[in-house]
């Protein structure tokens, strides 16, 4: 990992796509403190990460168990924020095509990326595509929104 | 993930327990393949006790779907819950398949 990050929560996990769900457990046990809508945090944040970890492991390391992958929280000013980077070569998110077109709707692959933007309040990659950071606000905001409250 | 499986008349009904994600989805797509084979052709997949299915799991159940279908079959979906639901609107695959609010109610009629 060349970059040093300084979230309130740093994991460095190595691929293996059987430890995605114990690992998205563990960041959202630390999450339990920040005032969110409670569907918001278990469904919009959980599926974010969840699609970003699988993204990152599958595609990003290409399922290689001999790279990592590094997980950075951080909670605070108004929003929740969980950066995921890859050891991979990157890739082009613009090059995703949206999985609700008629021509795409019965492919089976291509909605990970979309649920992410869909879920979130903003998704960003780096230049070289292989970090992806997930937004939620910690009050109401664009992405879609449940109606269960906390 | 487990699942269970078993035959209401000629339906095909699989009730997962479990989440549905990329780490399992692959033995519930080769279940259901093993039964298509045997010349199974009406399915009903129950997710009374699924909490969440990732994009990976969707993607298994729209390529099952495909290929049920290309054999003159058809694939339905029970019992998801209001996050599943949500989901399946989402990447609008609730216009994919056919999707009862119970098992029962996807039985009927097949």
């Amino acid at each position: 990992m060349s970059k040093r990050m300084d979230g309130d929560l740093v994991l460095e996990i190595p691929t293996d796509i059987k430890s995605i769900t114990a690992a998205v457990d563990y960041v959202m046990s630390r999450c339990v403190s920040c005032e969110v809508q409670a569907r918001r945090l278990n469904l919009n944040f959980r599926v974010g990460l969840t699609e970003a970890l699988t993204n990152a492991m599958m595609y990003g390391n290409g399922a290689d168990p001999s790279k990592n992958v590094v997980i950075e929280l951080v909670m605070g000013e108004g929003q929740l924020q969980a950066t995921v980077r890859d050891q991979g070569v990157g890739f082009d998110p613009t090059s995703v095509p949206d999985p609700t077109l008629p021509e795409n709707i019965s492919r089976p692959c291509g909605r990970g990326l979309f649920l992410m933007r869909e879920l979130l309040d903003e998704v960003w990659y780096n230049d070289q595509g292989n970090e992806v950071t997930l937004v939620l606000r910690l009050e109401s905001g664009g992405a879609f929104e449940g109606s269960a409250s906390a | 993930m487990s699942f269970q499986v078993s035959k209401v008349n000629d339906v095909t009904l699989i009730e997962v327990e479990g989440q549905l994600i990329v780490g399992n989805r692959q033995e519930l797509k080769q279940g259901v393949l093993d039964k298509l084979e045997n010349g199974d052709l009406k399915f009903v997949i129950d997710f009374a006790n699924t909490g969440y299915i990732d994009s990976s799991g969707l993607g298994v159940l729209v390529s099952l779907s495909k290929k049920i279908r290309e054999q003159g079959g058809e694939l339905r979906l029970s019992s998801l819950n209001e996050d599943l639901r949500t989901l399946f609107e989402l990447t609008k695959l609730d216009t994919l398949f056919r999707i009862a609010d119970q098992k029962d109610q996807a039985l009927e009629g097949f």
